[in-house]
């Protein structure tokens, strides 16, 4: 047996010949130096004095009065440093290509907070840093650019394609291909060929680890459902694998955009077909002919046509079920929890309130629905406006 | 040993190398690649790679992204892909291999499309984004039809995975000269280079192929000194984007080619003409 990285049929490699020696390395790296007791304690050492884990688990009172069923809790990763849980990824990936010798780093980004967690991690450890992203998202994430620059992070415009996460991940995949030797790639995401999947995972669990001891003093030992929303699905998973062999149901919320026609939406579980893409097998927008599709959602870090493929595997397997909220309902839940708790979530945990909500409504008070609050929201009040404006 | 295979070894036992020459499929138009594949044929080119355009193709570089694009503004699928290359072999016996990413072949369905493949004519597959680690399924629908599957490999990795990879091989061996995208432009490693190909050559009967960053004449003089032939793609594409009789175009191309690389023009294909 050649293949390596599946999760159920999904995941596994397909990637140009010219990448294959660095996923090797990078897989080599991971198993030994990043398994190590030293790497751990560091690693764990600067999500707790750096990144300024745990994050709190809030119990949103006002949310659950206002709803009128269950109790709603926040699993807050608005407040890890960046402001989202890309941080804890990043921290992972960079400081152990730190510790494997190479010296640039490249990040794809869509909203940019990946990018921004990349050119911290980066600046921490004295690392070069380039980032790709799509002319689109550079227009409407205007201040995660300025904080990449700040950061010292080159911030390199892709132009190709849909100019949108998307495009920035197959340039980033291009600009690997002639650097390989001594740069190492930061995927954002559970998506790409493996080992990414289950790197990002293992990075990304430091989440639901925490919420099963927070979770205790609620009297619980898990949540009724978890909700979570899933671009590629790296919030998701660090929240949901650390619950997989529990009764709490898992729920993530794809981008449901304007509509279900196909290049409206970014729900590719939802939408989409069985693929390969970016390097893993999965669920992909894409058409008759297999040519992918661009995807569409109000909020740009879940603009992004696939889905990591331990997701794919989840819905197929029906440990977890996938549904979806519009742009519309997702600025409405924007709001309320701005209104009701203070505060701003990004627009793609907004997806993930927006539905958290509608299920509350219907469940007994004793219960408990945990939204894991991905990202804060600052990032989003431009485009928001400008969203506003044209509705 | 297939068509394809077949030819390779006649240009090896004839002490000449080969020249491959990569266009992709509907670029500007259906019409014009079915021109340019019979004056590349009837011109001596050793074997037409056709490539199948993809929405996202991450390997290649800005030369064959545009190309890309402009195919799909045709709106060009698999399916009339297989059709030019049966209308192409009512004329020509050159080999052809077609070469894409996998996303469009598994829509389409494995299976059916190498069988399609095998009744118009293809003779052998290159597949971008399979590395040999995925390809054990399809290698096993290849050999059953007698089709290619042509691996890509790179100098300077592992040597028991490069045998692993050669064993896997057909067709030819598709041997990268340097780490990039297709058509960039990058010094290759003066040592590592001959080496891997020697090693290579040591492998196996297929004949080796150097490709990407092929972009002179004197660059096409000195790869094809190295192996028992070479791939151009890019600067091809780029030559042809230009030119307003592509068809004129690609003939002279692949003459000077082959010229450089043999001294003389080689074995041509004779193209069966109506009138």
């Amino acid at each position: 047996m050649r293949k390596k990285g599946y999760f159920g049929q999904f995941g596994g490699q397909f990637v140009p010949e010219l990448l294959m020696p660095a996923l090797y390395e990078l897989e080599e790296g991971f198993n030994t130096i990043g398994q190590s007791p030293e790497f751990k304690d560091e690693l764990t050492d600067l999500l707790h004095n750096y990144a300024g884990r745990p994050t709190p688990l809030y119990f949103a009172k006002r949310l659950t009065e206002k709803t009128g069923g269950a109790k709603i809790v926040l699993k807050r990763e608005d407040l890890n440093h960046t402001g989202s849980h890309k941080l804890n990824n990043c921290l992972g990936q960079v400081l152990l290509a730190h510790k494997m010798g190479k010296k640039n780093i490249i990040a794809e980004t869509g909203a940019g907070q990946h990018g921004v967690a990349t050119a911290t991690v980066c600046a921490l450890m004295g690392l070069n840093c380039q980032v790709y992203m799509g002319v689109e998202d550079i227009k409407r994430q205007q201040l995660n650019v300025l904080r990449m620059r700040l950061l010292g992070a080159e911030v390199t415009p892709v132009t190709s394609g849909t100019q949108t996460l998307k495009d920035a991940t197959s340039e980033a995949m291009r600009a690997w291909i002639s650097t390989v030797k001594h740069t190492q790639y930061v995927l954002g995401s559970v998506v790409g060929p493996h080992p990414f999947p289950l790197m990002v995972r293992e990075f990304q669990s430091i989440i639901g680890r925490e919420v099963r001891e927070q979770i205790t003093r609620f009297g619980l030992d898990e949540p009724d459902v978890i909700v979570a929303c899933v671009g590629g699905g790296s919030n998701a998973i660090g929240i949901f694998f650390p619950f997989f062999h529990s009764n709490a149901e898992l729920v993530g919320v794809e981008a449901g955009g304007y509509s279900e026609r196909i290049g409206d939406n970014a729900a590719s579980i939802n939408y989409g077909k069985v693929g390969v893409f970016h390097g893993e097998k999965s669920y992909f927008l894409q058409d008759e002919n297999g040519q992918i599709i661009p995807a569409h959602s109000v909020a740009a870090g879940l603009d992004y046509p696939g889905v990591g493929p331990e997701h794919a595997y989840y819905a197929e397997s029906g440990r977890a079920s996938y549904v979806t909220v519009t742009d519309a309902e997702a600025i409405a839940a924007f709001k309320l929890l701005s209104h009701t708790e203070g505060i701003i979530p990004a627009l793609e945990s907004a997806h993930a309130v927006a539905h958290a909500v509608k299920i509350a409504a219907d469940m007994q008070k004793e219960k408990m629905v945990l939204i894991n609050l991905s990202g804060r929201g600052d990032k989003d009040s431009q485009s928001l406006q400008t969203e506003e404006g044209r509705a | 040993m297939n068509r394809l295979e077949k030819h390779l070894r006649e240009v090896k036992l004839r002490d000449e190398k080969a020249a491959i020459f990569f266009i992709t499929a509907g670029d500007p138009s259906l019409k014009e690649t079915f021109n340019i594949m019979l004056h590349l044929a009837e011109n001596g080119a050793d074997c037409i790679e056709l490539g199948m355009p993809f929405s996202d193709p991450i390997a290649d570089g800005p030369v064959i992204q545009r190309s890309t694009l402009r195919a799909l503004k045709q709106n060009v699928r698999l399916e009339d892909i297989l059709k030019l290359v049966q209308q192409f072999r009512k004329k020509s016996p050159a080999p052809v291999v077609v070469m894409g990413y996998y996303n469009p072949i598994i829509r389409y369905g494995v299976d059916r499309f190498i069988q399609d493949c095998v009744s118009s004519g293809i003779d052998g597959l290159i597949i971008a984004d399979l590395p040999y680690e995925e390809g054990e399924d399809i290698e096993k629908i290849c050999k059953e039809n007698n089709t290619s599957l042509i691996y890509l490999l790179a100098p300077d990795i592992d040597p028991k995975r490069t045998r692993a990879i050669v064993r896997a091989s057909s067709g030819f061996i598709y041997c990268v000269a340097h780490y990039s995208t297709t058509g960039t432009h990058k010094q290759n490693d003066d040592k590592v280079l001959p080496q891997t190909i020697k090693s290579l050559q040591d492998m196996t009967d297929l004949s080796v192929a150097l490709g990407f960053g092929i972009s002179s004449l004197e660059k096409a003089k000195e790869l094809s000194r190295l192996a028992d032939g070479i791939i151009i793609g890019s600067w091809l594409i780029q030559e042809l984007e230009s030119a307003t009789d592509k068809a004129e175009c690609a003939a002279n191309f692949v003459n000077n080619v082959k010229a450089a690389i043999n001294n003389h023009r080689g074995k041509l294909f004779s193209v069966k003409r109506e009138c």
